[in-house]
């Protein structure tokens, strides 16, 4: 049992302790060199062991890495010769046969618009058709929002350790952070209003021109970044802070939820539900299209912001 | 057209080589974020204007930002460890 | 192979990305290279799926809205597009949960050698 723990010191420590526990154990390592250590116990048995652990660890493990590279590119070589090769039996890039026998595409392109109302074809089928899984989408985010939450928040007023870890954070972005940056600042008072303005745009406009919720909302979510950036956290607590964005997303879930389980049960059961297309092309029109995509918006934009923020500072 | 895209899937495929090639933590992210931007043009190329609105923000924006500031966090505690060895 | 090439550029591109993701993956030990290099599978993977949707000489499936009279010859396959844009957004979330593993791993181990993480998280196993 002793020996195996050594051995794992070894193996853990490299050559040096190696070394150590061999002078401790076989006696003098001039022994070693001088020319009569043929006297000793057993010489040669110990120049082998010896040999072979600081062959093990200067050379083989350097080996071993090399053998590990090699195989890695041949076996990702292999994987691509194996998938390109695949390729040459699909459908040619650029091809119009795929889409010759695709009911669903035809449908969605044909007649997707009157069912929608939408004319991004792309918006009314994440929107509209594909709504249930855009919905579970915004709950990923929520989902992998609420892990960085748990692993990067720093408490402010708990257990000392925490405490310290918190003002090193501080002190780190204090440091690190030019505050109040002028070519920063000018900068970002031409082109936060743009980007937030067209974030905006993108948001509203989904069902028709391309955009919808999820561009719109990374766009407001970039310029939200560089504002925070420009101006430091004193300006943005003022207008978002941790109870700003679990209002913001709890509602918009529900919203999304709510609306959409309202327009599944009208839909499944024949009942008319009150909301008709408009008129097509025009701002508000698309039913529903337009407030869902700027629910989804609203929780993508919140949930970059605060991502950003937690890395930063591990706090909103 | 032809030749644009070419152009671009081998700029694509000569940033991923680079990523792998480099040392430096800071230029890999830095090419990775050309990268995606490259990939965006190609998302218009490939008349899908959506995806290449949402991954010029998300690809060239958002995942290059968090990973610059992750970058800058390590960093940071790297430099103020040392620090602290020196005042003690 | 080389008629591949000529047919299936944008795959064969998607593909290479793929596996050169994957090498850098496997390849370095570095953590933040990692993430890098899934990021560029996902990327890769996105490609591929695209590529499928695009048809030589049509337009982006955007209604005109004084005609709203659309054939399918008309445009290009917009299934594959909605399906990525979804994916897209869940790379990033991916992407920062990797990050914050990344940051967290640092500060107990302050290294970002995998190898040097694992053989302490054993050492601390074993103590």
């Amino acid at each position: 049992m002793k020996m195996n723990d050594d051995r794992i010191r070894w193996l853990a420590d490299g050559s040096e302790s190696l070394d150590s526990e061999m002078l401790r154990e076989y006696g003098q390592p001039e022994a070693e060199e001088a020319p009569d250590a043929f006297e000793m116990p057993h010489p040669r048995e110990r120049r082998y062991y010896h040999l072979l652990h600081t062959w093990t660890h200067r050379r083989g493990e350097r080996l071993m890495n090399r053998m590990y590279s090699v195989a890695v590119v041949l076996i990702c070589v292999a994987i691509c010769a194996l998938l390109i090769a695949t390729t040459a039996d699909m459908p040619r890039f650029g091809d119009a046969a795929p889409l010759e026998d695709d009911n669903l595409s035809e449908f969605y392109v044909e007649e997707g618009y009157r069912h929608t109302g939408a004319a991004n074809i792309v918006t009314g089928i994440i929107l509209d058709f594909r709504g249930f899984d855009t919905l579970g989408e915004s709950h990923v985010l929520f989902i992998a929002l609420c892990t960085v939450l748990m692993l990067l928040y720093l408490p402010k007023k708990s257990d000392p350790k925490t405490m310290r870890e918190w003002l090193e954070s501080e002190a780190d972005d204090r440091r690190f952070e030019p505050h109040a940056d002028l070519i920063l600042q000018q900068g970002a008072v031409l082109l936060v209003p743009l980007v937030l303005v067209f974030g905006v745009y993108i948001l509203l406009n989904g069902h028709l021109s391309p955009g919808g919720g999820f561009s719109g909302g990374t766009v407001l979510g970039a310029g939200l970044i560089l504002y925070l950036l420009a101006y430091g956290f004193r300006k943005t607590e003022r207008f978002f802070n941790f109870r700003t964005y679990r209002r913001l997303t709890t509602s918009a879930l529900l919203f999304y939820a709510l609306s959409k389980g309202y327009i599944f049960f009208t839909g499944a059961n024949g009942i008319s539900n009150g909301v008709g297309t408009g008129r097509f092309g025009a701002i508000l029109s698309g039913g529903l299209l337009l407030p869902l995509s700027v629910a989804v918006g609203l929780v993508v934009a919140c949930t970059m912001y605060v991502l950003y923020t937690l890395f930063r500072k591990g706090d909103l | 057209m032809e030749a644009l895209n070419l152009l671009l899937l081998a700029f694509i495929v000569i940033c991923a080589v680079a990523v792998s090639v480099t040392k430096d933590l800071l230029t890999s992210i830095i090419i990775f974020m050309a990268q995606s931007l490259a990939m965006s043009v190609v998302w218009i190329l490939l008349r899908a204007p959506d995806l290449a609105i949402t991954e010029a923000a998300v690809g060239a924006g958002i995942t290059s930002l968090l990973m610059f500031i992750t970058l800058k966090k390590l960093h940071a505690i790297r430099i103020q460890g040392k620090d602290s060895d020196e005042d003690e | 192979m080389l008629n591949a090439l000529t047919d299936h550029l944008e795959e064969v591109a998607a593909l290479i990305l793929f596996g050169i993701g994957f090498s850098n993956l496997l390849l370095n030990r570095n953590m933040i290279k990692k993430i890098i290099g899934f990021s560029m599978m996902d990327s890769a993977i996105y490609l591929f799926l695209a590529s499928y949707g695009y048809i030589r000489g049509r337009l982006a499936p955007i209604l005109p809205a004084e005609t709203p009279a659309p054939s399918v010859t008309q445009y290009v396959n917009p299934l594959p597009a909605g399906l990525v844009l979804t994916g897209i957004v869940v790379s990033v979330s991916s992407t920062a949960i990797m990050l914050a593993l990344t940051v967290r791993l640092y500060r107990r181990y302050h290294t970002l050698n995998i190898d040097e993480i694992a053989m302490r998280a054993k050492e601390a196993d074993e103590a």
